[in-house]
């Protein structure tokens, strides 16, 4: 079980969290044309990584907030974790 | 009779409290203190079960958990238990057991025909042998494998024991009470450390316990008693024996399970039988010891082949001999240690001893004894059936590839030892590189991943003095990095006997013309000769080796069978063993009962259950209740001898007539409140929001971002800048993360809070054509006349004094109302409205009734918004807003999406208007087409209509649009059902909603 560090509330269990995918998709805006593999690759076409991902996370069972979590998909290593509002780079 | 093997003193068991217990329905008496194993052992019993495929007689090999053979079916209390470790299980006042795997019995064994029809079962007989003819697998093969394979049987009771879970953080996890356990746990308390010290069994100690050394001038033993004792006053620190730390997952999170209650006849009231640890460490030392090494010969399953450290544990822990005539085949001086006790309880061991001329201490110590020592001599085969009588031994070649002339000599067990193979496993599970020790022929830890480090015998250091240092240093550089504390322990002074290296022998050739069997891995029955078949079929990978031949796949999980496998692959590879590599090591270390890991989440406690406030009233008005995801609500209110079908019936036709009242307290509520709460329903919702006047409510249908329909419900906008939202029941928390989501990470920029009311409201549905007779009198003050309170409309009321929100909706397409209040208020608002409604014939309906009413209407749910239909398919086409963007728009101009003959939502109607169509049937044009029938449709919900006093269905059908008036079939090949019918609108009551707004 994996242990998160939620940055409102601190380390917490991976049970506490529920998993929501890849944090650097970004959604279309609203109202602007988009060609057909645009709205595909956002909706649906996903790197499946081995090596340090970028996902969000919901601190479902404590402050509800969504979280952005960077981790290793192959050692499960936790190298930082951001609130939602914060800058990747 | 009675306890032949046991030793007249000796032991650590109590001999002041003899058990009896039963095995294999004979009675025996052993000690408290004792194993099974030991017990049984004592009793000169030594033939346990029978192996797996060939079934050849089976004995006890180890002491421990390492312990390949000695599984039985135990019975405790009523229970049975299948494949418990005899050298695990302790002995109890009344313990019964039997053997498993031998059929009809472990004396005369029928599988054991097995054994000489060995040549069909050779490596992957599985896939070669039974393939052909294919009809014969399920009738003939699989059967007669089931019946002859296998292991003991589970029980099929339910479980009435209680197991439980419990979650603990320390700074260091200790896995293993040995000489480096005990004092890396000692170090490292003193220095303040919250300590978790964790051994597998009864007794704390590991090797001091039959070891002869010395540790500050005491005995190991009592040095080990003495650690003990003071931890276990130490605040700090948790000792738990009977617990096996079994596995080492990510983030330094360990899991183990403690045998609370196994080794007692019966758990104690209000304790569990055992209880799962969920153990977060800052750091793990790992010192769990290492396990002896068998060396292969001819026959070495035979029962009275064992390790020579599980002989000595036998004589020292429980004053039992496992033979009066030993023989011991050693390749390094372990071997010697277990000769000297047997000498010194007055036995008379022979050793053969696979090395030239090897000198030591000890092996001094055993030639001053006058003990028997052929040197270059080694066991050619174990002789005897059901019990080691005899061995064929021979001298051999300085290179090791010949043998001498092979000779018999008499004994009646052959005590086996092939130098230590370090425990390894937890390491290995946190992700621990293993390396190759060339020095001790094994893998030890490499680099560590996580916080771990390993121990002792582990970690390959075979000298006490070396482990104790080590452990000592460790565990006090640790805790000074977690507490910043700086108490240093001394090491102790340590009297140990010095010993010389091993001889990397580990199997005797075979003599010639003799084929023996000889077996590295012993519960799975994997010998030398499946290895090398499997290689010559081209198997070259170890994991494809493991899986063919399934060596070290059993429940040991190849404790003494790993490294003697790696090196027969490496020898006919010609490679060297860390070239071969190890397969991979995964948790569970041992067996874990299924009710460990499953704790107290059994039955009803697999999931909370959530009841509205006015349960009470409908357990006392015969509610007959049923799981809708975790709520508990009324399906129907019996009245005297009815069944679900006609009560149903009843409560529904009385809504269509006069006035029924539901609970739709289950129903998700989201208040939503700021300047911008209408353009996040605008973006989320379809339709368009932001129109909506304060004291209305809308129906509103929101998507997935892929176009398929999520969820719908009714949103009220209760002031400028307040809305109340409802969800289905189902859907309630995902459609609050979804709105959280966008809320947080899409659209931060909207000013909008949302929060679940779900619990603050309880809610009743009134619905009928007599509701708005029976609403004016419960709220006198309101003017709820259609013009003051309309379709989709909204008010706040008074009722009795308690404050309640009303809204006109309608779920059952007639004249309706919910009524809201505070859910402390939810069974006052219910009795009030009980009450008044007698004179309209008010009657409670439950979920069914509220069903069919939905159905027969062609109102949706979970049914039809089952995560695979987009808005047309629930002609929900209408809501689509072509003036605004919205979550899933986009989606929806996708080719299928749009496809001339997508399908839609039909009603169906039998055409003997009497058959009932089953849920989930599927409508084909042609009910005698050939297999596979083209699907044009599925049956989404059924119901009895009350309306029209015949059966209706809802379907998504394709090209529904253009199939009103056609005939179809609905074919249900569970139900063995055909039913021809017709095809008709889904808004089969009302069809132009008059009623809501009547």
């Amino acid at each position: 079980m994996l242990h998160i560090k939620c940055p409102h509330c601190g380390m917490r269990s991976q049970n506490e969290f529920s998993y929501g995918g890849d944090a650097t998709v970004k959604r279309p805006e609203l109202g602007k044309e988009i060609s057909d593999q645009d709205w595909d690759n956002f909706v649906y076409n996903r790197k499946s990584l081995r090596g340090k991902h970028l996902e969000l996370w919901q601190h479902l069972s404590g402050c509800r907030q969504w979280i952005k979590v960077e981790r290793d998909t192959a050692t499960h290593e936790i190298f930082r974790t951001l609130k939602a509002n914060e800058d990747n780079s | 009779m009675d306890q032949n093997f046991r030793l007249s003193d000796g032991g650590l068991i109590n001999r002041d409290k003899k058990l009896s217990f039963k095995f294999n329905h004979k009675t025996y008496y052993g000690y408290e203190g004792d194993t099974l194993a030991s017990a049984l052992i004592a009793n000169g019993v030594h033939l346990i079960g029978r192996s797996f495929k060939y079934h050849r007689p089976r004995g006890f090999f180890g002491a421990g958990v390492d312990e390949p053979y000695a599984m039985v079916q135990l019975y405790r209390n009523g229970e049975t238990e299948p494949n418990i470790k005899a050298t695990e299980q302790e002995l109890f006042e009344g313990l019964e057991a039997t053997s498993v795997n031998c059929w009809p019995s472990v004396n005369f064994d029928i599988g054991a025909i097995n054994n000489f029809l060995k040549i069909f079962l050779p490596a992957g007989f599985y896939y070669k042998t039974f393939m052909w003819p294919k009809s014969f697998w399920y009738k003939v093969y699989e059967p007669f494998i089931r019946k002859a394979a296998g292991l003991g049987v589970a029980s099929i009771k339910h479980d009435k024991e209680r197991y439980e879970h419990k979650y603990e953080y320390c700074d260091l996890l200790i896995a293993g009470s040995g000489p480096s356990g005990l004092a890396s746990a000692y170090a490292a308390a003193k220095n303040g450390a919250r300590v978790i010290l964790a051994e597998d069994k009864a007794r704390f100690g590991g090797t001091l316990l039959t070891s002869e050394v010395n540790i500050g001038n005491k005995s190991g033993k009592d040095w080990a008693e003495g650690i003990i004792a003071e931890l276990k006053e130490m605040p700090n620190v948790t000792v738990k024996n009977r617990s096996q730390v079994f596995g080492y997952y990510d983030h330094n999170m360990l899991v183990m399970s403690e045998r609370i209650s196994d080794h007692l006849p019966k758990t104690k009231k209000f304790h569990p039988k055992q209880r799962l640890w969920y153990i977060r460490a800052k750091e793990v030392l790992i010192s769990s010891g290492s396990i002896e090494r068998p060396i292969v010969f001819g026959n070495n399953d035979t029962p009275g082949v064992m390790l020579s450290s599980a002989a000595k544990e036998y004589l020292k822990v429980y004053g039992v001999l496992v033979g009066r005539n030993p023989l011991i085949f050693t390749n390094n001086d372990s071997g010697y240690e277990t000769a000297i006790e047997f000498k010194k309880n007055g036995v008379d061991p022979t050793i053969l001893d696979t090395r030239k001329d090897p000198q030591s201490e000890i092996i001094n110590e055993a030639k001053n004894l006058g003990i028997n020592i052929k040197f270059s001599y080694v066991v050619v085969a174990a002789k005897g059936y059901k019990k080691v009588k005899s061995a064929d031994i021979a001298k051999i070649s300085d290179d090791k590839e010949q043998l001498g002339s092979v000779e018999n000599i008499k004994c009646d067990c052959i005590c086996v030892s092939g130098f230590w193979t370090p425990t390894i496993h937890l390491a290995s599970q946190s992700g621990n590189k293993t390396k190759f020790n060339e020095e001790i022929d094994a893998f030890v830890p490499g680099r560590s991943k996580q916080n771990e480090t390993t121990l002792g015998a582990a970690n390959g250091s075979y000298t006490l003095e070396e482990t104790l240092k080590n452990s000592f240093e460790t565990a006090y550089d640790l805790s000074k990095k977690i507490t910043n504390n700086d108490n240093k322990i001394s090491l102790p002074n340590v009297v140990e006997k010095k010993s010389t290296i091993h001889d990397k022998f580990w199997c005797v050739p075979l003599p010639k013309g003799k084929n023996y069997k000889r077996f590295l891995d012993f519960q799975n029955d994997v010998a030398v000769s499946d290895i090398e078949i499997a290689l010559k079929e081209g198997y070259r990978s170890i994991e494809h080796v493991k899986r063919y031949t399934t060596l070290g796949m059993a429940t040991d999980q190849g404790k003494t069978s790993n490294l003697n496998g790696l090196q027969l692959v490496s020898n006919i590879e010609n490679k060297v063993v860390p070239n071969v590599g190890h397969t991979t090591f995964r948790p569970p270390y041992t067996p874990v009962s299924i009710g460990a890991i499953v704790g107290r989440e059994v039955g009803k406690h697999s999931k909370p259950t959530r009841k509205s406030p006015m349960h009470k009233w409908h357990e006392q008005n015969n509610a007959i209740f049923v799981d809708a995801g975790v709520w508990l609500r009324p399906r129907y209110y019996k009245q005297g001898n009815e069944n679900l079908f006609e009560a149903s019936k009843r409560e529904a036709k009385n809504v269509r007539t006069n006035v029924g009242i539901c609970d739709v307290t289950t129903l998700g509520k989201i208040d939503i409140k700021g300047p911008d709460a209408a353009e996040l329903l605008n973006r989320v919702y379809t339709n368009a929001w932001l129109k909506l006047p304060v004291g209305k409510a809308r129906y509103g249908v929101m998507l997935r971002e892929d176009g398929i329909v999520m969820d719908d419900g009714t949103t009220t906008r209760i002031s400028e800048n307040h809305y109340h939202m409802t969800t289905t029941t189902a859907q309630a928390a995902n459609v609050l993360s979804h709105l959280e989501y966008y809320l947080q990470l899409v659209w931060p920029e909207l000013n909008v809070n949302v929060v679940s009311t779900t619990e603050q409201w309880a809610g009743a549905a009134v619905a009928g054509p007599k509701s708005r007779d029976l609403l004016q009198k419960l709220f006198p003050k309101s003017d709820v006349s259609n013009e003051g309170l309309p379709f989709m409309g909204f008010i706040e009321g008074d009722l009795f004094g308690v404050k309640a929100r009303i809204f006109r909706i309608s779920f059952s397409g007639e004249l309706a109302y919910e009524v809201n209040v505070e859910s402390d208020n939810g069974n006052f608002m219910w009795e009030k409205i009980m009450e008044v409604g007698q004179e309209f014939k008010i009657q409670p309906y439950g979920t069914e009734a509220l069903s069919t009413l939905r159905i027969e209407m062609g109102h949706l749910a979970g049914s039809e918004l089952d995560g695979r239909t987009i808005p047309y398919d629930n002609s929900l086409e209408g809501l689509l807003s072509k003036k605004k963007d919205f979550i899933g728009k986009r989606s929806l101009t996708r080719k299928a999406f749009t496809a001339e003959d997508r399908q839609k939502i039909v009603g169906v109607v039998p055409l003997d208007k009497k058959t009932s169509i089953p849920e989930g049937s599927h409508l084909v044009k042609d009910s005698n087409a050939p297999l596979p029938n083209p699907k044009l449709g599925y049956i989404s919900a059924s119901c009895w209509s009350v309306e029209h006093d015949n059966p209706f269905s809802l379907a998504i059908l394709k090209n529904g649009k253009n199939m009103i008036g056609e005939k179809l079939f609905v074919m249900s090949p569970l139900k063995n059902k055909v039913i021809p019918v017709e095809i008709v609108s889904s808004h089969y009551v009302d069809p132009k909603g008059e009623r809501v707004r009547s």
